[in-house]
This record gives C-alpha cells, structure tokens and sequence, in this order.
C-alpha cells in the first residue's frame, strides 16, 4: 500500500503557501468564457413565457400568432391548457428565435387564458395560513414545564429570518446545441460529472450521448445542481430547431423568483437558565417556508444541542412562491440565528456577558475546548473587553455601538472523486478531473497538490477539469469539493510517481521504493548526489506516458481529509437611532480548518461568506406582494446586495496549526458562512438596548424595534 | 376572476414607428435590423442590429466581446460596465445605435497588443475574484476611476467602485487591488499601448 499521507507540514514545498488563483488572469482580462458566453454559428436564443399568478390554471393556451412571428424556429408549451400553477413565474411555454429579441416578442404574442385562485403568500402570518401550516410534531426532551418555572430568568422573544434568493450573478441556463444523436451542453453548474445524467433522465437518451463543458461559472451557492426544466426544453428547443445551438439564460426577475430560494424562519423562544448563566431549558415554535411544500426545522437549538430540557414544536408553510433550493449552509444561519439571538437576550436578562455564557454552557456542544479557544481568540481580535458593554450601555450619542457574537458548524468532508494524472515522456503533466471550480479555487488547489506530490511547481501542472469526459468527480455542495478532489489528486500523484520510480531506479542503481521526488528531481532519498531530473526521468518513459488514477472514498478518507470544523465570529457596528442605519465597522472571523492548502484562496472563502450574510443582515429579504402574490423585488435595485462600502473591515483568523493539519483537509466554504447574520444581530441588540426581531437589520425594523412604530410582539 | 397573460392582447398607446415618422423630420431606424458601424477598443466592426438592442447585448451577441456580462440588465449591478469616450458607462443602459462614432472601450482592451493594463495583475495579485461574473466589471470601473483619481485614499476607492456589486464577496480584495494598480500605473509599469481605444 503506498503511503499517501500529506507530506509532514514544515517540509511542504508548494502547499500551504499562498499562490494566486491559477484562473485569474482569465477571469480578470474577460477572457474567461462562461456558459452564458458561449456563441455558436447560427446560435438561436430562447425565452420563456412565465406565469403572471401566484395561483392559476391553465384556461387556453394558442401560440398560433406566436409562430408567425419573425424568425421563430421552435415553440414548445409545456404548461398546456388544464395545468394548475402553483407560484408566479412558473414556466408555461418555451420560444427559440433567431435572435433574443424576437425570441421575446413571439414569447409575448403567446395567448394564454389564465383563471386566477386564491394563493397564499405571507408565510410569517402564520395564523393565517389554515391548513398550508403542516405541524411537525412536538419533540420533547427532560421537563419543560418545571424547568421554565425552577429557572432564575426566561427570556422570550420572537425571531424572524426571511426568505433569501441566490441571486447568482450570472443566471441559471445553458447553451446547447444537438450533433446528430451527440448533443454539446454549456450548463452554469456545480455538478459536471453527475449533471448530463440529469439531463438525459428528463429527456429519456443515454447519458453517454452528452458532453458537458464548463470552465468557469458565475456563482451557484448551492441553487446549481440540477440540469432543470430550462435545461431539457433548451435540449428540446435546439432538437426541433434541426440542432441549432440555443442559448437559454434566466432573465434577472426570473432568476430571482425561480431559480432557488433561502428557506424561511420564524420562531417564539423561551430561554431559560440559573443567575450565574448555565441554561436548563429551551422552548421553540418555529415555522418556515420554502415555497409550496413548506419548510423544514432548522437544527435548533444550534450547537447547543445538550441542553437538558427542550420542547420543539415546528411548522412546515406552504407558499405559493418559488421553491427552495440548498443554500450555502442550508438551514444553518436560520438556526444560528435563532439560537444565538435567543441566548444573548437571555444573557442580558441576566446582566452577564454573552461571550461568557457560551463558554459556561460549552458542554452542551460537540467540541467545547475548540471552541472555547475560538471563543477567547475572537475576542482578543475583537478588543471585546474594551469594547463590550452591557445591552444598551452606550452613551448618550445617537450613535450606539456594540458588538455581537455567534459560533458556527459544519461538516466539509471530501466528496466521492476521481482523478488522472499524466506524466508524459516530455515531462509534461496533465492532471484531468470531472470537478468544477465555482470560484473556490479548485484548479489552483488541485494543482498544488500534483505539484507538491511530484516534486515540481505549480506551472508544470497542466489543469483539466469542466468536462464530463475526465474521471467523475463530486457535484460541489456542502464544502465537500476540497477534501475530495485534492484527495483524489493525491492518490493519482502518487500513484503516477511510483510508476515513474519503476522506469528510473535502474539508472539511478536504486530501490524505487527508496527514491523520491523533490526539487525537480528524482533522487535517492535523503541522496541529491545520486538524481535525475524531471525531465530527463521523463524521457525513460520512451513513447508511452503515465496515465494514473486516483480515488477519494468518504467512506476511508485515509486521513487525507475529514469533517467536523466549528467557528467564531464576533461583529462590531454602530447604528444611528435617528435613522435606522446600521454600519459595520468590522467582523472578525475565526475560522477552523483542517491543513489549508492555499491560504491566499481559503481566506477569500472566508472574507466570502462574512461578506454575503452581511448582506443577509443588513439588506436582504424576499418581498412578497401579498394581493398580487408576486415578487416585489425581483431585481438588483430593490434585492439589495451589499456593495464595497457596507461591509467595514474583515478580520480573518484562519485557525492553521499543527494540531488542526493533522486533521486533513476540511471544507471551508460554509462554515464560514453561517454565524455573521447572527453576530451582527446580536450587536446591534447591544449598541440600542433592544432585539430587533427581525432580519434584515434595515432602517424600518431598526426603527420599528425602538420606537415600537406598528411593532407587534408576534404576528403568529 | 379572468387573468390575461404576459403576451396576450397588449394594446399600443404609442404611435407606430411609421407614424412616427411621418410626424417628425428625424430620421426613423428599423423595427427590423439597421447595419451599425460601432468602434470597439480603436476598431471599427461592422454588424447589423434591431435599434432597440442595447450596446451590452451586440457586444456580447454580435460581436462575441463577451467580456462584459449581462447580470441585472437595468443598470444597477455594473457587470457590463465599458469605457465610452473617457466615461464609465453601463453597456446595458446604452443603445448600440447611439454608440456609433464613438470610442468603446471593452476589458478586452486591457490584455490587447501583448500589453496588460496594471489593474489586471492587481486583481490577480489581491485575489479580488471568485466566481469571476463580476469581475470584468470591476476592473473597468476601476479603470475608469483611476484614470481620474490616480492617487486614490482607501476611502475614495469605496466610494469610487460603489456602482459595482459582487455576490461571492471579493470586496476585500478588490480594494486592495485598487490601491496597488494605483501604485503600479504611477510607477508606469506596463501602461503604454495598454488602452487602445
């Protein structure tokens, strides 16, 4: 059995030493082609007729005027006459053209009758949602009753987290474009290995029949995974338009209504617990939406699973809204949020430091010392003792400040994966895998490894992936990409490398089990006086290269890589009472991790995910219009995303030391993206004296929060 | 209650084009494609468009310049951002007709010639990118600031680059990346011939 373990942390010669993202002179001179710029010869564009009701049927579709219309080769209804549509923006017909815009005009000259039905929209009302709130069933765990009434304080409160949209920058579609019974697919995905088979289950061809391309893809956060229904009728488009390539991209209200949603959460919570700060019991009913098959529980209560005495009651909202799709961390900032809010608010009942009812309460989680030590860490980052101060405690100023604090987990084991390694008589490497690199820095990391594992640097390694015809490797979700590919490129490295040992030992009058690669050399370990060079090693290989794989199995990682990463990250902001504002000054993230392969790329992960729930604080949410039951805000003007200017300064303290690379490699991506929506909520409850219930953090909740303007404790 | 759907039965308040052009001297384009002449990064390139295509759409369509990016199409989120004689300009707010006899400056002008632009490698350099979507954006708003703020503070690069709106979060980075292609284009380093338009 070969020794696959990571070299040993202070001999490693490329890994763990920052390197700038192998794509990023592509990506910032424009010369990167994503899907949506793919063009073809004769390139056909599709556009999609959406219904216009939350609620409907289908009384009469024509599409007679429609394909009369200039330079329409393919419509295709999919909602026919009789379907009941159950959200606005639900897709009814599909049009090919010769150009975007007629595609759109024929799109609008499609008839369509519709008979409009009561929808239900409004998922916080939960009292009025009537037989669309489906009740999970009470789980119950110790005495509640008694323990609410033995505990010195109960805080009570109510939370409310909406509804985000993924708002991935470039939208959901693809480019497809039929050769005889071979079809060419340009998805914008997360799973190149595994969504062809998506694609040809819908459309009923063997899956052998697909090649997918991608290079590079414009943000996917967990809502890219499927081939999806644009994708078959974008399949079918081009089929009946005599193969014609069709590109068919979600238009910016569609993508923001359809194309994957965050889930919902609102909860009434009772905290309760001794005056010195151990809790004793926790209360929760919660409801969610995720659109029209509702929403499920978020783990709560978060991390601090052990308390002794909880009594969850939970109810699923069916919406007639878009549905949800998996979210960077899914349900994670829902429950970190409800559970961190609800127990600073019974750290201020109590008049005790939140930071320090954490750490008491520490033996109610999975990993008390790591987290106690990320705990004191953020703090010191944070300048907590100098800057903390009881709820409310902060001056006469209307400008309050305060800081927050919230802890995060999550798993981040390496996906299944597969990866070739070519070492070609010339000395060339190709290193070939059916990954994708949504921005993460896949390619470079990848790389390094190869590069690490060979002796070589990361120039000499030539990167393929984004295609389905390399090894299959994992669709990226859960922060599982890392640990499996660079797994995987182990393995295939190392396996490679023995079978150069093979050819070479005799020249070098060696064991090849006694050789090794280092420096661009093949040498006789701890022996540079008896080497080879890269190249010249290369050349024994004759007319034939090395071609190796390599395999991660989750079910034997080998220690190459694991899961289990905790996270702290305490926030720092100052809202004006006069106005509503909040403004960050800074987040400090204390990040765990197992053995970081490129720090240049993790901490970006990092800054990533402290940045996009800055805008889940501050800026975000879904806006339903309850009479119309549409999306309000189904574009970039009034979907707010936080800009350069909104997120004042990130701290990130990746948690690399021995002890934690010993771990293997862990994922990185959401673990880092679940605690700062709660840390941020939490300091502004401490900067103005009360909890604003509701997320985001805007100027309307801040003010409702404090000067009670149309405040209700609970619309439940 | 009877609905009516996106496309049916739409009643025009607005003149035909063909009235209207019997109403006015101007001279009135299409509905059907016009042949445009549109100078991008210093050459002329020739195509044939509806009048009412945006100038983000034929560059991307027409004249595969696919560096800009179509994202909120409704001039908010700057992806699409270009350089039009000297003004940072959002391609998605500006028909391609009306940018003829003008000087249209895309991201591909900046690795142009064998020469790059210094705010290339500073992007690079600063990792201020993930996905990448926005990224072409960004670098040309930053362009465009720099070539009116060459010495920029911290501060006037938050305010300069707040047209552009990224959803990975590389913010961090690309303000740092500012600051160093600052610093490089006021050394001089590789700026000559970079600009072509």
């Amino acid at each position: 059995m070969p020794n696959y373990s990571w070299p040993p942390m202070n001999e490693r010669k490329v890994m763990g030493k920052p390197h700038s993202r192998l794509d990023g002179f592509a990506k910032s001179s424009g010369r990167a082609k994503y899907p949506s710029d793919v063009n073809r010869e004769g390139m056909l564009f599709g556009a999609i007729l959406t219904s216009p009701h939350a609620h409907c049927t289908i009384q009469s579709i024509n599409t007679s005027e429609a394909e009369k219309m200039p330079g329409v080769s393919a419509i295709r209804v999919t909602a026919p006459a009789g379907t009941e549509i159950q959200w606005a923006g639900a897709e009814i017909a599909w049009v090919a053209a010769d150009t975007e815009q007629h595609a759109i005009d024929a799109m609008r000259a499609i008839q369509v009758q519709y008979r409009a039905l009561p929808h239900f929209v409004s998922e916080e009302r939960k009292s009025q949602a009537g037989t669309r709130a489906k009740p999970a069933g009470e789980q119950t765990t110790g005495d509640v009753d008694e323990a609410l009434k033995a505990a010195d304080a109960v805080a009570e409160g109510y939370y409310a987290i909406p509804v985000l949209a993924h708002s991935c920058l470039e939208p959901h579609g693809q480019v497809i474009e039929w050769k005889g019974d071979r079809m060419e697919y340009w998805p914008s995905s997360q799973a190149v290995s595994t969504v062809a088979g998506d694609l040809a289950q819908q459309l009923k061809i063997p899956a052998s029949q697909i090649h997918v391309s991608m290079d590079y893809m414009g943000g996917g956060f967990g809502s890219k995974f499927p081939s999806d229904i644009w994708g078959a009728e974008c399949a079918r488009l081009s089929k009946d338009s005599g193969g014609k390539a069709v590109k068919l991209f979600l238009d910016r209200a569609t993508e923001l209504t359809i194309a994957g949603v965050r889930p919902s959460a609102y909860a009434n919570i009772k905290v309760g617990g001794k005056k010195d700060g151990a809790i004793t019991v926790w209360q929760s009913e919660s409801w969610a939406t995720g659109g029209f098959t509702g929403g499920g529980m978020p783990p709560i209560p978060y991390i601090y699973t052990g308390i002794p005495n909880r009594r969850l009651n939970h109810a699923a909202i069916s919406v007639n809204a878009g549905g949800a799709r998996a979210w960077r961390a899914p349900n994670h900032q829902q429950a970190c949020f409800l559970t961190f809010a609800a127990i600073e608010d019974f750290a201020a009942k109590i008049h005790m430091d939140p930071a320090e009812v954490l750490v008491k309460n520490l033996g109610f989680t999975a990993r008390a010392p790591l987290y106690e030590r990320q705990i004191r860490l953020a703090q010191e980052m944070a300048e907590w003792k100098k800057l903390w101060h009881p709820r409310g405690d902060s001056g006469k100023s209307h400008i309050k400040r305060g800081l927050g604090i919230a802890m995060s987990t999550w798993g981040g084991a390496g996906h299944p994966s597969e990866c070739r390694v070519k070492i070609n008589p010339d000395g060339s490497v190709e290193l070939e895998q059916g990954t994708q690199d949504l921005g993460v820095g896949t390619r470079t990391v990848v790389a390094m490894v190869a590069a690490e594992t060979l002796g070589l640097t990361v120039p000499d390694i030539k990167v393929k992936i984004g295609d389905n015809s390399y090894p299959v490797s994992g669709p990226s979700g859960g922060s599982t990409t890392v640990g499996g590919v660079s797994s995987s490129t182990r393995k295939a490295a190392v396996h490679a490398l023995e079978e150069l040992f093979q050819k070479v030992a005799p020249s070098l009058k060696a064991d090849p089990a006694n050789l090794e690669a280092v420096g661009g050399k093949i040498q006789v370990k701890g022996d540079p006086s008896k080497s080879i060079g890269w190249k010249a090693a290369c050349q024994k290989l004759g007319v034939s290269s090395i071609s190796a794989t390599g395999k991660n199995d989750p079910k034997n990682p080998m220690g190459l890589n694991t899961q289990g990463a905790g996270g702290v990250q305490i926030a720092d902001v100052s809202v004006d009472t006069e106005t509503g504002v909040v403004k960050m000054n800074r987040v400090v993230a204390v990040a765990d991790c197992g053995l970081v392969i490129n720090p240049k790329t993790a901490e970006s992960q990092v800054l990533g995910g402290v940045i996009m729930n800055i805008c889940g604080a501050l800026m975000e949410e879904r806006v339903m219009d309850e009479t119309l039951g549409r999306v309000l805000n189904a574009d970039m003007e009034f979907y707010k995303l936080s800009g350069i200017k909104d997120i004042g300064e990130i701290v990130v303290h990746m948690d690399v030391h021995p002890d934690n690379d010993k771990r293997g490699v862990i994922g990185l991506g959401e673990p880092a993206a679940i605690s700062t929506i709660a840390a941020i909520s939490n300091a502004v409850a401490n900067a103005i004296g009360v909890r604003v219930p509701r997320v985001p953090l805007s100027p309307d909740h801040v003010l409702t929060a404090l000067y009670g303007k149309n405040m209700e404790r609970s619309r439940a | 209650m009877q609905g009516v759907g996106a496309g049916a039965g739409a009643v025009s308040v607005l003149a035909t084009p063909e009235e209207a052009a019997a109403q006015s001297s101007v001279k009135s384009l299409g509905p059907a494609a016009v042949p445009v002449t549109l100078t991008v990064n210093g050459k002329p390139m020739k195509t044939a468009i509806e009048p009412r295509e945006t100038l983000l759409d034929t560059l991307r369509s027409k004249l595969d310049h696919t560096g800009a990016k179509r994202v909120c199409d409704r001039g908010t989120c700057g992806a699409c951002t270009v350089i039009v004689d000297s003004k940072v300009q959002y391609a998605c707010t500006i028909l391609a007709i009306d940018a003829q006899g003008k000087q249209i400056q895309t991201i591909e002008s900046l690795t142009a010639n064998g020469k790059v632009h210094p705010i290339v490698p500073a992007f690079v350099n600063n990792d201020a990118q993930q996905c990448g979507y926005c990224t072409p954006g960004f670098v040309m708003a930053a362009k465009g600031f720099l070539d009116k703020n060459p010495n920029p503070t911290y501060e006037q690069v938050k305010d300069g680059l707040g047209g552009n709106l990224c959803r990975c979060g590389t913010y961090v980075g690309v303000r740092k990346a500012v600051l160093e292609a600052a610093k490089a284009l006021r050394g001089g380093a590789g700026v000559k011939g970079a600009s072509n338009a």
